[in-house]
């Protein structure tokens, strides 16, 4: 393995971990304080237990992406230097950014979990909002970051060096609004229905839990506008990386030459060596009308760029449609659970849509992870695009496999060990005999209240 | 003094106030893993219940520090990244071993408790002591860019510039220094009065072991690292920081020997922040001495002034939160 290489996939698995954890962090807090909001209107013990037990697994999962997070804002440094002496001036303001919006996290976070004996109860709540808000603040100011080096502006090369550095331009890049829009979205959409599909499983196991039912509608309630409004604005980053990344656009739907009247790939091989996409489905003219509005505009081809500056074409057409896939699967559930809670029916009654929505609860994350791919792999050999590459970014120390190797370990083993923690701890019915019925109390304005069984 | 040497200063700052808070949860851990006698058990409960609602936000010094860094002095963070890679790598599995362990002893606890303990206990040894020998190879020059070019071996490059004397011996000295703040502060945290004696025991220790620690340091600085003994005899300054550093030193010790614990907790602050200034004064105007000056590594100015005016700003969300924090878990008047 060269070096390059273990570089890359040392980062590769450091942000495919942290990820996990970021987008757990973004979307947690904001149901951990809805579950703690219901709890204070309603008076019901069920939501009081929610919103702790939610804490208590945020606490575990905010811990891991804390530390792995501290791993990334190193490894800049120790796997890319050149990178980051180039575009620190640029660009390092949205991590600082970020500094500050992490901070206020942690220690509103730490106030919420400790805090429920020691301050009222207005107040803790609003420790929740403040954790809930800086998160979403954090991971914005990242993913900015990202997006410059999609979209890198804000400074003048010459000679090789950045000259008249703007670190707002740079923040205010091309990709930066529909990055950061996509991304948020993503992760309300993959952790509501994570949550929501582990209670929907738990419901199908045990359907009368009133617990679990009031878990579902929660988690439902965060992930189904999210997942609804996804795919209009991954219609914006298309439309975006058409004009901007078109070498993306074309990697990601193994267009090998420049054309009008493209049409879209639904399924399919694409052969790099012959340049052809074997067995393919295609719609005609979709994508020159998804990516312009007009479907005979030209989209540019991985033709137009020398074969040296491709990406790998199969990863990236790939991923694409594993992400598009799983996020129109979401898309469809989440409509689906509208339609019926519109038509006032009960979601925790009917057994396919739990089936639904049980199956859902991997899709988000294999979504982020994908999506995640497309831009990255979809970049290279980039690191910032037309401006550095990878290779000419990565530290010069040698025997980087080691490293790569001992994270890849750690990571492993720590993600075994939350899975594990979660099932135990976290993932299990309430021992209140109770609330094994659809029991609620009298006037609590619930629904079914003061029914039992 | 310029808009660079402001930033460096706040980026010090952010560092201090890494080793007096982050570092003091560090060396709970240490006090954690040397737990003894009949109150062992109570010692632990204890020190979790001190670090666990502070330890994350404690934690953001460190990043604030580096974030901070790597925007304003970019080629200092792409050196060190590059010349300590070994070092800070373990650091970083340190970090992740000591926070990740530390939550799940605090709440997926039962039958397998102790190994989660145990492995919080053993990272919070190995972090600061790999961190203090990160500080100590700064400080002894020896990441100068010569070293990188001249194309030299690996072990010549990645290994020897900190896996000297002096580093080592700065590592133990911030190993024991954390150890030092933590038993301090657990004089004020514990309620009864066995464990506050428990934990002035291990602080009078620890002070007289940070002396210990001290005098070896600046024995090996003589020839591991010329600047730091330069700057910390010679220079004009010298004298009356010593004295000052001296002073809060003793007092941290007496204030403790005469069980008064919040004197004791702001003395021993005191004298480790002056400890670290000294540090720093003594290597300005370098970043990364012999060759790396605050100004050669500043960012262009467009960035420095945004970067400042995005650090006033943050202090205002970032003081009163962190005055609230410490205010709902460490104010309460405890057992006297």
């Amino acid at each position: 393995m060269s070096d390059l290489l273990a570089a890359r996939s040392q980062m590769a698995v450091s942000l495919a971990f942290h990820i996990v954890f970021a987008v757990i962090g973004i979307a947690m807090p904001l149901m951990m304080v809805l579950a703690e909001r219901r709890w204070q209107v309603t008076g019901h013990a069920i939501y009081l237990d929610l919103a702790k037990r939610w804490a208590k697994g945020t606490a575990i999962l905010f811990a891991v992406g804390a530390v792995s997070g501290t791993v990334l804002s190193f490894e800049l440094g120790l796997l890319w230097p050149r990178f980051m002496a180039f575009a620190g001036p640029i660009i390092g303001m949205p991590f600082s950014l970020e500094g500050f919006a992490f901070f206020t996290e942690a220690i509103f976070l730490g106030i919420y979990l400790y805090g429920w004996d020691r301050i009222s109860a207005r107040a803790h709540l609003w420790a929740g909002v403040a954790v809930a808000v800086s998160g979403v603040a954090s991971g914005v100011f990242v993913v900015i970051a990202n997006a410059w080096m999609n979209a890198p502006t804000g400074f003048e090369l010459v000679n090789g060096q950045a000259v008249n550095v703007d670190p707002i331009a740079a923040m205010a890049n091309a990709a930066a609004v529909s990055q950061t829009l996509h991304m948020t979205l993503a992760a309300y959409a993959a952790t509501g229905f994570a949550v929501a599909g582990i209670h929907a499983f738990l419901l199908l196991k045990d359907p009368a839990n009133a617990f679990h039912r009031r878990a579902l509608e929660i988690a439902l309630l965060v992930a189904a506008p999210a997942a609804v409004l996804q795919p209009l604005s991954g219609d914006l980053s298309a439309r975006h990386i058409a004009v901007h990344q078109p070498v993306k656009l074309a990697a990601a739907e193994a267009l090998f030459r420049t054309q009008p009247d493209a049409s879209l790939t639904l399924v399919g091989w694409p052969d790099v060596a012959v340049q052809e996409t074997r067995f393919a489905v295609e719609i005609p003219y979709a994508l020159s009308l998804l990516a312009f509005h007009d479907p005979h505009a030209v989209v540019q081809g991985l033709d137009a760029v020398p074969r040296a500056e491709w990406p790998n074409v199969p990863a990236v057409y790939v991923s694409f449609r594993v992400m598009v896939a799983a996020g129109t699967y979401l898309a469809l559930v989440a409509l689906w659970a509208a339609w019926l809670a519109w038509r006032r029916a009960d979601l925790a009654h009917n057994r396919w849509l739990l089936r639904a929505v049980a199956l859902a609860t991997p899709m988000g994350f294999i979504a982020v992870e994908a999506g995640w791919m497309v831009t990255e792999l979809g970049r290279q050999p980039w690191v910032i695009y037309g401006v550095l590459k990878t290779q000419d970014a990565v530290t010069p120390m040698p025997g980087l496999v080691v490293p790569f190797v001992t994270f890849t370990l750690l990571y492993c083993f720590l993600g075994v060990i939350v899975v594990w923690l979660l099932y135990r701890h976290i993932i299990r019915s309430p021992a209140v005999p109770e609330w094994r019925g659809f029991y609620m109390p009298p006037g609590s304005g619930e629904r079914g209240a003061g029914s039992s069984t | 003094m310029t808009l660079a040497d402001i930033l460096a200063g706040i980026v010090f700052v952010a560092l201090n106030a890494y080793a007096v808070l982050g570092g003091a949860d560090f060396g709970g851990g240490v006090w954690d893993l040397l737990a003894l006698g009949p109150r062992r058990e109570r010692q632990r409960e204890l020190i979790a219940e001190a670090i666990g609602p502070v330890w994350e936000a404690n934690h953001v010094w460190l990043i604030l520090a580096i974030v901070l860094l790597l925007t304003c002095f970019p080629p200092a963070f792409a050196r060190l990244g590059t010349l300590l890679h070994i070092p800070l790598s373990l650091v970083l599995i340190g970090i992740v071993l000591r926070g990740s362990a530390f939550t799940f002893w605090r709440y997926g606890a039962d039958e397998e408790q102790r190994h989660w303990g145990v492995v919080f206990a053993i990272a919070s040894l190995i972090t600061p002591f790999l961190l203090g020998t990160t500080a100590g190879t700064i400080a002894s020059g020896a990441l100068g860019e010569a070293r990188g070019a001249k194309g030299d071996g690996f072990y010549a490059i990645y290994v020897a510039p900190w896996l000297n004397p002096f580093p080592l011996s700065v590592g133990l000295f911030a190993l024991i220094t954390f150890a030092f703040l933590a038993a301090v502060y657990l004089t004020l945290e514990a309620q009864e009065r066995e464990l506050q004696e428990d934990f002035r025991r291990r602080a009078l220790a620890a002070g007289l072991g940070l002396f210990l620690a001290a005098v070896m340091a600046l024995l090996f600085s003589l020839n591991g690292a010329p600047r730091v003994r330069d700057g910390l005899i010679f220079a004009a300054w010298a004298l009356p920081l010593h004295l000052l550093t001296a002073a809060a030193a003793i007092t941290a010790l007496a204030a403790l020997w005469v069980r008064r614990w919040r004197v004791a907790r702001a003395a021993a602050v005191t004298q480790v922040s002056l400890i670290l200034w000294g540090w720093a004064l003594s290597q300005y105007p370098y970043i990364l001495p012999p060759d790396l000056s605050i100004a050669g590594a500043a960012a262009p100015a467009a960035t420095l002034r945004l970067v400042l005016g995005a650090l006033a700003l943050g202090a205002v969300v970032l003081l009163p939160s962190l005055y609230y924090l410490f205010r709902v878990f460490k104010s309460s008047v405890r057992a006297t």
